[in-house]
């Protein structure tokens, strides 16, 4: 099966912006039936090298061959023509039309006056037998689950007669089983003679299911090797550039309780249960990680306990007063410290300077405005120490914060809310997206923050990051919070299936804390 | 009065589409841009351009289909304009589309002026005539509404089941959708999000045009200034009450004609109890009732009025 000839090759591919060299002679082999991890930290250039695989960019040097023939720059169409195929993290489908409708799109001829659409669905059909890819193809994209989306991505790019499947960071919005589920089909298609090229962050996937992995860093291609032949540590100091920083957390005696949900329910305006019956403790110097499948609440959770939700039933208890109607702003001045989910979003505001998002949560306090004019001296003041001691790089004080990449602009929510010294610090999802340098960044200030007396809740889809920093782990299901489960007492394979409803899975878990 | 006797009149019925014959093409022509994502508020003077240079080139000597056609000509460069601002340029589509408008309207005032300017009464043209459609039109009560109309009507209304059909049957159809949901998704499948956006607002514009040359060609058969009379607004409002669907957006536009036919009737006809200036509000209270109704649970297009930037997430 495997042919002399590699399937793709990149030679010497550089490319420029401006006097940022973002791919330096970088060469790239990848044969038939192969999986190829491509590593390396944000900005270290994995992106401009696929973009420029897909024609999306011109290379300044460099050629791309695909089976020995090459690839002519700069022509998305040619690249897809010549068996390209790429998932993209945040996935290219339209909610509101049919997994067919996603599939069919751009592969008939523009102005044929009919679309074949029962030949496409035989053809359909027969993909998801040969590959196991169990999807309806005339369900709408917006009722189908995550994992169920990236399998329709997967089957528009097989539908595509792909040969080579670039996946960008597959496994970021996928449960542990659901990644399994992933493995299994990229074990499949690999046997069928197609090559993959697998970006991604997580040391232990590329230890499952790569042949070979290729770090970039700054640019230039550090490391390749055969992935039997090197271990995860070697490739997290390749892609870093040294020694990883440690993130260790000793256990602190927990102190008095700081924030308490007792019973909570919530409601939207048409009846919905957003919320039902919480339960949640919060200690000094105590970290609950929330686990769980997105969509399943953690986003009302978290609304909650920002004050953009008020509970329909039920006490919601900060520092020992009773909040009936909590508002962002009441929150925000007793203690509460808000890390949002969507940084671009709700965290910044993209067109405002980097300035005036760090005012964005303190301009009420006196230090920074008097008569209700700002005080722009004391902010830019502030400011520079803030993005001077938490290392945010930015163009300026004065620059739009949309330019900043999403490690920086992590680091500025972050700085924005420690430097208030907050006793309640919510965190969703606060290393969605970053690199292991900038992660580890994350969880060190939010370690250091919970050594000094502040309590943190950590909603994260990633359970490798909650094992890692949380004292106790709730597991939010259809809206439901289940009760407190020590992290040391579980594996990821339980918690995985308590995260998809096997509510026994819950029980016998705190059946085995009780016993022992 | 009777009011149930009036809604069994095909007279009524018949002066209804007909009254919908130029909201029939500027809505079609407003959803086909959104389809695709852009909002094009230059509808209006669009529209009013159509009106001017359909009846210009009749009033020269021109035939009357071609003056159509150059009707749609000029409305097709309206609409690349506004496609050069707005998909090549990512500008603002509402301030684009306003200026359009103004810059539309006062353009076929001028050019008007230029063209005659000794006038102190319109002149007229002959306008096109009622076309019988053998056989078809002697059907009972659908002969008259539907088949024996301006030929400029029945292209109407056979637009609107073209472009459904090509909404829903055909590849560039699943295209042109598909820009106004997710043109990352259009784009990663090697078409191009410009290409489509700018052919769609062309088209669009060029319908709302031939709207427009419609009132002069044979709805009357003079050009005034100021003629379209917010037709184009009503437009946009229409689309919105469709929910992005061709064939709903003639049910709405014959809804809306009806209830101007009617207003016309009544005030004819009761005795004044009531100011007649009510029964001009009817049409565009019905629209404004519909909307509020309507839009709650509308889908609209999910990348409508968001620019496409290439190679930015």
């Amino acid at each position: 099966m495997i042919s002399e000839r590699p399937l793709l090759s990149l030679k010497a591919i550089t490319k420029t912006f401006g006097t940022l060299v973002a791919n330096d002679n970088i060469d790239l082999e990848l044969n038939r039936g192969e999986v190829l991890a491509l590593l390396g930290e944000n900005g270290a250039g994995k992106t401009t090298l696929m973009n420029i695989l897909f024609g999306h960019y011109r290379a300044d040097h460099g050629t791309i061959e695909i089976d020995g023939s090459q690839l002519s720059p700069g022509s998305p169409k040619e690249a897809l023509q010549a068996g390209l195929g790429m998932v993209h993290q945040h996935f290219t489908l339209a909610d509101n039309m049919t997994v067919l409708d996603n599939i069919m799109l751009g592969t008939e001829p523009l102005f044929s006056l009919r679309r074949h659409n029962s030949e496409a669905i035989t053809k359909i059909k027969r993909l998801s037998e040969q590959y196991e890819i169990d999807v309806n193809p005339n369900s709408k994209v917006n009722t189908l689950s995550v994992g169920q989306r990236q399998r329709v991505e997967i089957l528009k790019a097989l539908y595509r007669d792909t040969r080579i499947l670039i996946l960008d960071e597959p496994t970021a919005v996928l449960t542990p089983q659901e990644s399994d589920h992933l493995f299994a089909t990229l074990k499949l298609l690999v046997t069928e003679g197609l090559a993959i090229i697998f970006i991604t962050h997580k040391l232990r996937e590329v230890m499952a299911v790569s042949d070979r992995c290729l770090v970039l860093r700054h640019g230039k291609t550090i490391y390749q090797c055969r992935t039997a032949d090197t271990t995860a540590h070697k490739l997290a100091t390749e892609m870093v550039g040294g020694e990883l920083p440690k993130v260790l957390r000793k256990k602190s005696e927990l102190g008095k309780s700081l924030f308490e949900l007792n019973n909570i329910n919530a409601s939207d305006r048409k009846g919905h249960q957003l919320l039902r019956d919480l339960n949640l403790k919060l200690h000094a110097g105590e970290i609950i990680g929330i686990a769980g499948v997105s969509g399943n609440g953690q986003s009302h959770l978290a609304d909650l306990v920002s004050g953009l939700l008020t509970p329909s039933s039920g006490q919601l208890v900060l520092n020992g007063i009773q909040v009936d109607k909590p508002t962002p702003l009441h929150m925000l001045r007793k203690g509460v410290g808000r890390i949002p989910e969507d940084r671009t979003a709700t965290g910044v505001i993209g067109d405002m300077t980097v300035l005036e998002n760090i005012a964005l949560e303190k301009y009420w306090k006196k230090e920074y405005s008097r008569f209700g004019m700002l005080n722009s001296r004391t902010l830019a003041n502030h400011t520079r120490k803030l993005t001077t001691s938490f290392d945010v790089r930015c163009g300026g004080l004065h620059s739009s914060a949309r330019n900043m990449s999403g490690g920086n602009m992590q680091k500025l929510i972050l700085s924005r809310v420690l430097s208030e010294n907050p006793q309640v610090i919510l965190a969703n999802q606060p290393t969605w997206g970053l690199d292991v340098g900038a992660t580890a960044f994350v969880h060190r200030q939010l370690i250091d923050a919970c050594s000094e007396g502040a309590g943190v809740i950590i909603i994260s889809e990633d359970l490798d990051e909650l094992f890692s920093l949380a004292d106790t782990i709730q597991v939010m299901y259809q809206a439901s919070l289940s009760p407190p489960i020590d992290p040391a007492r579980t594996t990821a394979a339980e918690l995985g299936l308590a995260m998809s409803g096997h509510r026994d899975v819950v029980h016998s878990l705190l059946l085995k804390e009780a016993q022992s | 009065m009777d009011l149930v006797q009036l809604l069994f009149e095909a007279g009524f019925w018949a002066a209804s589409v007909r009254m919908a014959t130029p909201l029939i093409f500027g809505t079609i022509g407003e959803l086909i841009c959104e389809r695709a994502g852009v909002l094009n508020l230059g509808i209006e003077g669009i529209m009013a351009a159509g009106c001017m240079t359909g009846w210009t080139w009749v009033y020269f000597g021109g035939d009357l289909w071609m003056g159509v056609l150059a009707a749609a000509f000029v409305g097709a460069l309206f609409g690349l304009l506004h496609a050069v601002f707005t998909v090549h340029l990512g500008l603002s589509q509402h301030v684009t589309g306003l200026g359009i408008t103004m810059l539309a309207a006062a353009l076929s005032s001028f050019v008007f002026r230029m063209l005659l300017p000794n006038i102190t009464t319109p002149p007229k043209i002959t306008p096109f005539q009622l076309l019988e459609i053998p056989f078809l039109s002697e059907i009972p009560l659908l002969g008259k509404v539907v088949f024996t109309q301006s030929p400029m009507t029945i292209l109407a209304l056979l637009t609107v089941i073209v472009v459904a059909y090509f909404l829903k049957k055909t590849p560039a159809g699943l295209a042109l959708s598909m820009t106004g949901e997710n043109p990352m998704a259009v784009e990663s499948q090697g078409l191009s999000v410009f290409a489509i956006r700018t052919w769609a607002v062309m088209t669009g514009s060029a319908l709302m045009a031939v709207g427009g040359a419609f009132l002069t060609m044979s709805a009357f058969d003079a050009f005034y200034i100021g003629m379209v009379n917010g037709r184009g607004w009503i437009c946009i409002a229409l689309v919105v009450f469709a929910s992005w669907n061709p064939l709903k957006a003639l049910l709405g536009t014959i809804i809306f004609a009806a209830f101007d036919a009617l207003q016309m009737r009544v005030q004819q006809q009761s005795g004044m109890i009531i100011p007649y200036q009510f029964y001009l509000m009817m049409p565009y209270i019905f629209s404004i009732v519909a909307l509020i109704i309507m839009s709650r649970r509308s889908a609209y297009p999910k990348a409508l009025l968001v620019p496409f930037r290439k190679g930015e997430r």
